[in-house]
């Protein structure tokens, strides 16, 4: 059995006490011992961002990577050796933003991995500009006036694009986080996890009291169904006094990218070992 | 010996490039040796293309201008071509093209109306097989045996199906007959058959995926982009067969990253690019460098800057792929001259890789990515590339770890033994913050020092495998050539052109391993020379600033080019004689 202590690094986070980043690491931890996952059997990517720093405080093998690019990465380690279990720590700025374009691919790619989003509706490392996911009307040093834009609909971008696990999570709701990310880990395919998380340095409206008001669960609403596509663009809309979390979509039984390969057929592909010839018909080719 | 020049040109739209590298197959089955220049511009329909095909019954050298047939499958092309043309070459072309014939004779060439169109339609052809046409009137015209060009023509039609095949082969049966019976006396190159040869031909970008593909690689991401994208697509299309993962990325940001990934667990892992996916790539590269992962990045060049003239050659990238990046971190840059070359360092750039955990950068440009050249079988050997995976730790090793796996561990010179995520005992960190032995994040002064210092170190440690430059021709000349890449084949005809009016007149010193500059292997070579030149495709003579920033030799003299077309021999002995002009008038 695993335990949670197995994921326990003796590196204190250097977190400002009480982010939301503190429930997300918890919750990671618990669910990777849930569902009995040794720490040498995980890979966490993970971009640039205060969220970000999540594996270095861990047990398990890391790749920290560049603003933005966390997906990317992890869709080549992922291709090459589909064994581990691949697992993405990123903020909002550098998933939405920077990472948007390779969101919107890994998603209609179905890359088998769980994805989590650290989103605070601001940048934290960076001390505090708004973010693609900030409200309209949003003040920060640089939206002065309050910001212009829409907010990026992360749920509904993954439903766009083609998710098979679209959810959202909330760093105050530590025993549905776990759940959820549980599901995502043995959901096959690429599985989305949007997390609300505070950040109580730089963004005084989304607190955790701004959420505690506002979030409920979808799994708790009867009728809801998560296999309706179109229930879940409804879902994915509703913004106000209360806000849906929960699974908003789940297709299962898509194959995943991998599974597409006939070279990944048998086994991960580092699991092959290098071939060691090539034979001389290949220059036939080229008579 | 007997040797030809054929030109065929026409418009994008009108198959040269499939047609001009089946033809250069039809006549390495025929035994004659091959070496082409393909020439496109950047749009799909409309606007002049041509493929150049020089082919003699011995070895050629490089391309050479002048133009004995010539195949115009538009009026353009004759406008363009025909100031080419040598006293009895000739011009082929359909009459509906309504060429004036005396401005062909009046450069003593003849004219050769052949109704291209007509005779593909009568056999039951498309207008689109004018091409197919006109290589049977090549075959027809030159006494080449016609068998070679159907053979081909069965291999590449094969997944059509047999009816294109038959018509295929019935048009340039047709075309051949026709322009044998009508000209075939009047023109007087031919291209007989040679017997007994056993050569490939090749381009660069098949040598450099081909010997990728015998040093295990098995993952290559990329984002199409001329002239990198066929090293993607053959090895694309030899994936299942060989075991490779081939993912087109979304942009070349993550077509590199993608292959951060692969190589951090352990994928042997390649991305071809040309400038601006390059420059896409740029910050990954440093990632790359900082988490001493292994890619190779194919940096087929093309002239810049921005989109500049996307379908054409240039070798302005030397500097920019030696300092991409913020920060500094080892990296190793080499570049081939010849086919056989391409072949050895696509194989050894992923050793290299292995070895130094690092990024490799292979330079090659469009002029050497497409030119199809015929080569001795033997001179591509299999066997010759053996598998360097470097201080790569197998399960056995981890197996037998004592205490923490330190994935940059301090070591004398610099390369940390090399674990792959997914053993028990070896569970580690990598992260592009600067980071301890143990991969943490760490911003203490003293750890920066020594981790930074670790890494560079691997830059000295990569020169025992930096080779010398080349040398070609006698020891001693009056003058050095200077070049690297796709120069060397027009510069060494040049050269010999030299030496065969007066002996001794020059020799080359051709650049593989650029950085890091070997520096004590490369001075014995370039000093005591009696005088200088750098050939490069580029405006400020990279070559030469890189030699000077690194052995403190200044080059004075450089014979430049920019147009986005390759060196020619000509080119090049034109351009000495305006140096030497220059330097009497002081
Ligand atoms: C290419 C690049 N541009 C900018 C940055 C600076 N940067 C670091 S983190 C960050 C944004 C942080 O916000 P987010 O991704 O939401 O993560 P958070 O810190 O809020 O967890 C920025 C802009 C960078 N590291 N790289
Ligand atoms: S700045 Fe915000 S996101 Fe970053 S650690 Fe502090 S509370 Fe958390």
């Amino acid at each position: 059995m695993v335990e949670v202590q197995d994921y326990y690094y003796p590196l204190k986070p250097t977190w400002c006490p009480g982010c939301g980043n503190f429930g997300i690491w918890n919750a990671f931890k618990s669910a990777l011992a849930n569902q009995n996952i040794e720490p040498h059997e995980v890979l966490v990517v993970s971009g640039i961002g205060c969220g970000s720093k999540l594996p270095d405080y861990t047990r398990v093998n890391s790749l920290m990577t560049l603003h933005g690019r966390s997906l990317a990465v992890a869709t080549g380690a992922q291709l090459s050796n589909h064994d581990l279990k691949i697992i993405l720590a990123h903020g909002d700025g550098d998933g939405y933003s920077m990472g948007g374009n390779h969101l919107i691919h890994a998603c209609r790619r179905n890359i088998d991995v769980v994805d989590i989003y650290q989103n605070n509706k601001i940048y934290g490392l960076t001390k505090g500009q708004y973010s693609p996911t900030s409200d309209k009307g949003f003040v920060t040093k640089t939206t002065l006036a309050g910001s212009i834009e829409k907010s990026v609909n992360p749920i509904a971008l993954a439903l766009a694009a083609g998710a098979t696990f679209v959810s959202r999570g909330f760093a105050g709701e530590l025993e549905h986080l776990i759940w959820l990310i549980e599901e995502a880990l043995k959901h096959r395919g690429y599985s989305m996890i949007d997390v609300f998380q505070p950040c109580v340095t730089f963004n005084k409206v989304n607190t955790y009291q701004f959420y505690n008001k506002r979030v409920y669960k979808l799994q708790e609403e009867n009728e809801y169904d998560s296999s309706d596509l179109g229930a879940a663009f409804a879902k994915s809309q509703e913004w106000g006094d209360r806000i849906p979390i929960g699974i908003f979509y789940q297709k299962k039984g898509e194959p995943t990218y991998q599974e597409h390969l006939p070279v990944l057929e048998n086994k991960s592909l580092v699991k092959h070992g290098l071939r060691d010839s090539v034979p001389e018909e290949i220059k036939n080719e080229f008579m | 010996m007997s040797e030809l020049t054929l030109i065929i040109g026409g418009n994008a739209g009108q198959g040269l490039e499939s047609s001009g590298a089946g033809f250069c197959k039809a006549l390495n089955r025929g035994g004659l040796h091959v070496f082409s220049v393909q020439d496109n511009r950047s749009r799909i329909r409309g606007g002049h293309n041509f493929y150049l095909i020089k082919t003699s019954t011995e070895p050629i050298v490089s391309w050479t201008e002048p133009v004995h047939l010539l195949i115009a499958l538009t009026a353009e092309t004759v406008d363009i071509h025909l100031g080419k043309i040598v006293p009895g070459g000739a011009v082929v072309y359909d009459p509906s093209l309504e060429i004036d014939e005396d401005r062909i004779k009046d450069r003593e060439a003849i004219p050769i109306p052949l109704p291209l169109y007509d005779i593909a339609g009568e056999a039951g052809g498309s207008k689109m097989m004018a091409n197919t046409a006109a290589l049977g009137a090549v075959a027809g015209l030159t006494n080449f045996p016609i068998k070679h060009l159907l053979s081909v023509i069965e291999d590449n039609f094969r997944k059509k199906g047999d009816k294109v095949i038959n018509i295929n082969k019935k048009v340039a049966e047709s075309a051949h007959d026709h322009a044998a019976s009508k000209f075939g006396d009047s023109f007087k190159f031919n291209m007989e058959q040679q017997n007994g040869a056993q050569r490939m031909v090749m381009n660069g970008n098949e040598a450099i995926s081909l010997g990728a593909l015998v040093a295990g690689c098995n993952f290559v991401s990329a984002y199409p982009m001329t002239p990198g994208s066929s090293i993607f697509e053959w090895l694309n299309k030899h994936a299942d067969e060989y075991g490779i993962v081939s993912k087109q990325a979304e942009d070349e940001i993550a077509a590199v990253c993608m292959s951060v990934g692969a190589a951090h667990v352990g994928a042997r892992a390649l991305v071809p690019t040309s400038g601006g996916g390059f420059s896409l790539m740029v910050e990954a590269l440093g990632l790359a460098g900082m988490l001493e992962e292994p890619i190779v990045i194919v940096l087929a060049q093309r002239p810049g800057p921005s989109t500049s003239l996307a379908t054409r050659t240039e070798q302005a990238d030397l500097l920019y792929a030696i300092n991409a990046s913020q920060g500094e971190f080892p990296r190793i840059v080499i570049a081939p001259g010849t086919i056989e070359e391409c072949y050895e360092c696509g194989g050894r750039a992923l050793n290299l890789a292995e070895k130094y955990q690092t990024p490799v950068i292979l330079m090659t440009d469009q002029f050497l990515a497409t030119s199809n050249r015929t080569l001795d079988k033997n001179n591509i050997d299999l066997g010759a590339i053996k598998i360097d995976r470097g201080a790569l730790l197998t399960d056995d090793d981890l197996d037998k770890i004592d205490g923490e796996y330190k994935r940059y561990k301090f070591t004398e010179n610099g390369i940390s033994p090399r674990a792959l995520p997914g053993h028990q005992n070896a569970i580690f960190k990598t992260t592009s913050d600067e980071h301890n032995e143990l991969g943490e994040i760490v911003e203490a002064a003293d750890n920066r020092i020594r981790m930074n210092t670790k890494r560079m170190k691997k830059l000295e440690t990569a020169l025992a495998d930096m080779n010398p430059p080349k040398t070609h021709g006698l020891e001693d000349a009056d003058i050095t050539f200077v070049c690297w890449g796709s120069t060397l084949a027009p510069l060494t005809e040049a050269m010999n052109r030299l030496n065969n009016e007066t002996s001794n007149t020059a020799n080359i010193i051709q650049f593989i391993d650029l950085f890091p500059m070997p520096v004590e292997k490369v001075m014995p070579v370039l000093k005591n020379r009696k005088r200088l030149i750098t050939v490069e495709g580029n405006y400020t003579a990279q070559l030469g600033s890189l030699l000077q920033m690194t052995t403190g030799v200044k080059i004075e003299e450089h014979i430049l080019k920019f147009d986005g077309r390759p060196f020619s021999p000509e080119y090049i002995l034109e351009h000495l004689k305006k140096l030497e002009k220059r330097g009497r008038n002081g």
